[in-house]
């Protein structure tokens, strides 16, 4: 039986012509032929490893890099941001002292393969990154999409991705606050598994990724290392799944399935606790979580970012497996493990706190006076780089992007064209229908699998616009988020898609009561490969950045997931967008549902014939083509005061914004919460139609109490927002005069029996 | 003069914080107790709060009931100290067989969090003097190993000796049998219930309602007039 001899630095310089395994990695042969001319030799089998993931899509961002620069170019000027993109996450001054940290990624090609553990170590993951800003995580939220509702594949990937997320979440004890459900055929076969998390911290807590001061060590705490995942972010997550093989019917499951990793969330529980028990006895220096590309990413980013070189010896890495060879363990992605860097003299005590939270720590290395990351194996050096080449200098593609030339098609297809409701009685009959909806159904069905209660500072939990936190005991500090997206508008206007995501999600945290400070984003799109996608991204990226300029809500970091795509087709273009927003006092809080009746019903903002995108032209008559609603980001800014200042000063009791399902779904769904009905009346100038099923952006719903009007609507007036009285909180049915009447039973039972039926 | 009141923490312990948030909150004396530690600190009363402790793995409780905490919790308990075991403690309490029976998974195989309605059925153990018999309340609740299970004839003993402190009303959420969500031992002292009263002592945090201080109160009361 023959060995094949390590491939060591040496043994790599001394045989330039043994051909090693790219293409299998994923690397594109000029992508190899910048790595031999950066080492100025041929790599060894764990250098091309760690290049291999350092440099894939999901890590490199190689396809992305030259747009997203627009968010850091076009950011506006203030001081909200304490730390920008490139962290682990963007850091946001929320005042008192206080900062948050939070983001968004993407775990869907995992989530289609195996929906337990792909949606449960997407929740890992992003938590990870949390802590290793220095933050105590408070809570998650969910943007989620699956295909058809009732397609059949959509019955086996969403309950194993909701109690995936449930299964993670509630055991780490976070509150689950948010997020979305979206069904939409276009995801079938690539479901949007998105996981976001807030934490919360002292502005002097604050640590980032970076080993510095020669001597220091880097130590590798959590979870042994296995075989699991390797190759999950830059295979799996980098290609696009192949129509033939990977197809729900088809055989590609179970050959990618070794590529998902495995999550145990009790781990994951004693790693923060462990760690932030680390970080208050100011034992870290640096931190990095392990996540795509395990320890190659670590070890490069950490060295990269730090003032010196880093030697590891790859031996000392506990494992779970002991027949992993060296590049494995390089590439594993092991969940629940993380990467300190501490300095000698507090190695000690680091190590005794996690012994007592039962984590295995080892020092694996340590920071050098050099600027070479050099590892080790069994005495020999098998990687000897400049780090930085590894985790920052990856290739950038200005990939041809070219606008479809189906686009002017779908925007010629008019959705006002669209034959509408002719009697009252059809008009309540689309209203039933539309409220039954999937996409506009209750989805207590799925919300009720998460903790919202953990913690106890939950204020807001889903189905309100947005999630709330309390942050702060004494002084009753907030923060509120929102997560929003829209693929149907998206699809039709990229740019005006976008922004709607954005206008959406800062609307919804305003209507809580909360001030919008800043964004993170997870921008979902097919293959980078095909110009229309790659068309679809670039103006998707501008709408924006140019819209976080034009409100003052910086980027503060997110995710790209591309290559959502099975064979030719891709999904509709999803960029999710989630703001985050601060309240002084959580007891201002402004909910949705109805809180008392008599109190009165105005709608804030324009309502215009806008159908094209809308729920109405999907439920009834499964249309997609036009123009999105239209998008005034002033007027947003506007609406957000008035309702911010409505909310501190006591002059509105509820607050729902409108946007799928137009102002009859907003009001069904705050009569349904609060258990309390309207009388709407429709107001001049508008049909009934237009009025009940438009979805015009920049508008919101709010109860007023009688005493309060005069003041309301004053200051309305003031700043020439229009403010449309357009009924009363009454009775337990919901009312258009002169149309129809819903009892509150009847929309009770269309609006809530959906997602049971199909899919408990 | 107050009462000091422990909460122990397991590895994966989960609303620890919580509870010692609605003790204080009660106007007593939180005391933080590790599983590893066998001292309870001299306090008069115990929760053991909800939660994963070690990941529900092998079955939920059964890991931290043989932790050295219990050990001293087990013979104080059984000495009459007063115990609230919530969720995952309730879990750990009868995996210790300091209450009767056992945690199945729910009915329908899923987590549920929701705001439960419950009847208060017996006002006087340590923990729910503050209430009153016949009382409905609402508690949120949130599990997945939350079905309430034991022998036709425990359950006729528990039911004729008064001992079903809490029964769900309107929904059964987990398909507890003769819709059980908390009982007490023979002499009153130890308590366990799924449904978790530390998350309703705060207006606008949580379900916005205050249903569990009582709990907290009531054994403050008992402690200080004891």
């Amino acid at each position: 039986m023959s060995r094949t001899p390590l491939d060591t630095v040496e043994h790599a310089a001394a045989t330039p012509d043994v051909e090693l395994p790219w293409a299998e990695l994923g690397l594109k042969k000029d992508e190899y032929e910048r790595i031999v001319e950066i080492l100025g030799r041929r790599p060894t089998g764990a250098e091309l490893a760690m290049y291999s993931v350092m440099w894939s899509e999901h890590c490199s961002y190689k396809s992305s890099k030259v747009h997203l620069r627009q968010f850091g170019e076009k950011a506006p000027e203030n001081d909200v941001l304490l730390v920008g993109m490139g962290e682990n996450a963007g850091v946001v001054d929320v005042g008192q002292g206080y900062a948050v940290t939070f983001k968004v990624e993407s775990h869907n090609h995992p989530s289609y393969v195996e929906p337990y553990q792909g949606a449960a170590t997407g929740v890992g993951g992003i938590v990870r990154d949390i802590i290793a800003m220095g933050a105590r995580p408070v809570a998650v939220v969910d943007p989620l999409r699956f295909g058809a509702a009732d397609h059949p594949d959509t019955k086996r990937v969403l309950p194993g991705v909701v109690a995936g997320i449930g299964g993670y979440g509630n055991c780490l004890g976070l509150p689950n606050i948010g997020g979305e459900v979206v069904f939409d055929a276009c995801y079938q076969g690539n479901p949007l598994v998105n996981a976001g998390c807030i934490g919360v911290m002292r502005h002097e807590d604050i640590h980032l990724a970076k080993a510095s001061g020669a001597g220091n060590k880097v130590i590798l705490y959590g979870a042994r290392t296995g075989g699991d995942g390797i190759g999950g972010a830059s295979i799996l997550a980098s290609e696009t799944f192949d129509a033939e093989s990977d197809s729900a019917s088809g055989t590609g499951k179970p050959r990618k399935r070794p590529a998902v990793q495995v999550g145990d969330p009790f781990q994951e529980k004693l790693l923060i606790e462990c760690t932030l028990e680390a970080f208050a006895e100011k034992l870290v220096v640096g931190i990095q979580d392990l996540g795509a590309a395990g320890l190659s990413c670590a070890t490069s980013e950490l060295a990269s970012n730090g003032s010196g070189g880093m030697r590891v010896i790859l031996d000392d890495v506990p494992l779970r497996d002991s027949t992993l060879s060296p590049e494995e363990i390089l590439m594993s992605e092991s969940q629940e493990r993380m990467c300190a860097i501490v300095e000698p003299d507090k190695v000690d005590r680091f190590l005794e706190i996690c012994e007592k939270w039962d984590v295995i720590a080892t020092v694996i290395g340590e920071v050098t006076d050099g600027d070479r990351l050099e590892i080790y194996w069994h005495g020999e050096k098998i990687v000897d780089v400049d780090p930085r080449t590894v985790a920052h200098e990856g290739p950038v593609y200005e990939r041809p992007y070219a606008r479809p030339e189906w686009q002017d098609a779908l925007q010629a297809d008019d959705a006002g064209k669209l034959p509408r409701p002719r009697t009252s009685e059809e008009l309540r009959e689309q209203v039933l229908k539309l409220v039954a909806s999937p996409n506009q159904a209750s989805k207590k069905w799925i919300t009720q699998q998460y903790d919202h209660f953990v913690q106890g500072n939950t204020v807001l939990a889903m189905p309100e616009d947005a999630g709330m936190i309390r942050i702060d005991e004494e002084t009753g500090l907030g923060v509120a988020i929102a997560t929003d997206g829209n693929g149907r508008y998206t699809k039709l206007d990229p740019y005006t898609g976008a922004q709607l995501a954005l206008a959406e999600a800062y609307r919804n945290v305003a209507a809580t009561g909360a001030k919008p400070l800043a964004v993170s984003d997870c921008l979902n799109f097919g293959s980078p490969e095909d110009p229309a996608v790659m068309w679809q991204f670039a103006e998707a990226v501008r709408g924006l950045a140019d819209g976080c300029r034009q409100l003052g809500t910086p980027v503060t970091g997110g995710n790209v997931s591309l290559y959502n795509q099975t064979g030719e087709v891709a999904i509709h273009p999803t960029p999710v967008v989630a703001v985050l927003g601060v309240i002084d006092d959580v007891s201002r809080r402004t909910p949705v549902a109805f809180q008392e009746e008599g109190q009165l019903l105005y709608l804030l903002g324009d309502t215009r014939e806008e159908f094209g995108g809308s729920a109405w032209s999907q439920v009834i008559h499964d249309h997609l083509g036009g123009l999105p609603p239209k998008v005034d980001l002033e007027r947003e800014r506007l609406l957000a005061e008035i309702l911010i200042a409505a909310s501190r000063d006591g002059m509105i009791d509820s607050a729902h914004d409108l946007s799928d399902g137009g102002l009859i779904q907003a009001v069904v769904e705050s009569a349904l919460l609060g258990g309390k009905g309207a009388r709407l009346i429709v107001p001049d100038g508008l049909d009934a139609f237009t009025f009940l099923f438009s979805e015009s952006a920049g508008r919101a719903i709010v109860a007023v109490p009688r005493s309060e009007e005069v003041r309301f609507t004053d200051m309305c007036r003031a700043r020439d927002l229009p403010a449309t009285r357009i009924g009363v909180v009454d009775g337990d049915a919901v009312e258009v005069q002169g149309e129809f009447v819903l009892s509150l039973e009847e929309l009770r039972e269309a609006h809530e029996n959906t997602i049971p039926s199909l899919l408990a | 003069m107050t009462a000091r009141i422990g909460v122990v923490t397991f590895p994966g312990s989960l609303d620890d914080r919580d509870s010692r948030r609605a003790i204080r909150l009660a106007g007593a004396e939180p005391v933080a107790l590790w599983h590893k530690d066998k001292d309870l600190k001299q306090v008069d009363a115990v929760v053991l709060p909800g939660g994963f402790s070690y990941g529900d793995y092998l079955r939920a409780g059964a890991i931290s009931r043989f932790s050295p905490v219990m050990e001293t919790i087990i013979e104080q308990a059984r000495a009459g100290m007063p115990v609230l075991g919530i969720c995952n403690g309730f879990q750990i309490l009868t995996e210790a067989h300091l209450l009767p029976g056992a945690m199945l998974g729910n009915d329908h195989l899923h987590f549920i969090c929701r705001d439960q309605k419950l009847r208060v059925e017996n006002a006087e153990t340590a923990w729910t003097g503050d209430y009153t018999a016949g009382q409905e309340i609402h508690i949120p609740l949130k599990n997945m190993d939350g079905r309430y299970v034991a022998d036709e004839y425990t359950l006729d003993m528990l039911e004729a000796e008064g001992r079903v402190v809490f029964r769900y009303l309107d929904f059964n959420p987990n398909g507890s049998l003769r819709d059980i969500a908390g009982i007490t031992n023979e002499a009153g002292n130890v308590v366990g219930l799924m449904p978790h009263p530390e998350h309703a002592v705060e207006p606008l945090i949580g379900t916005g309602r205050t249903d569990g201080l009582p709990f907290f109160t009531s054994i403050l009361k008992k402690l200080v007039t004891a």
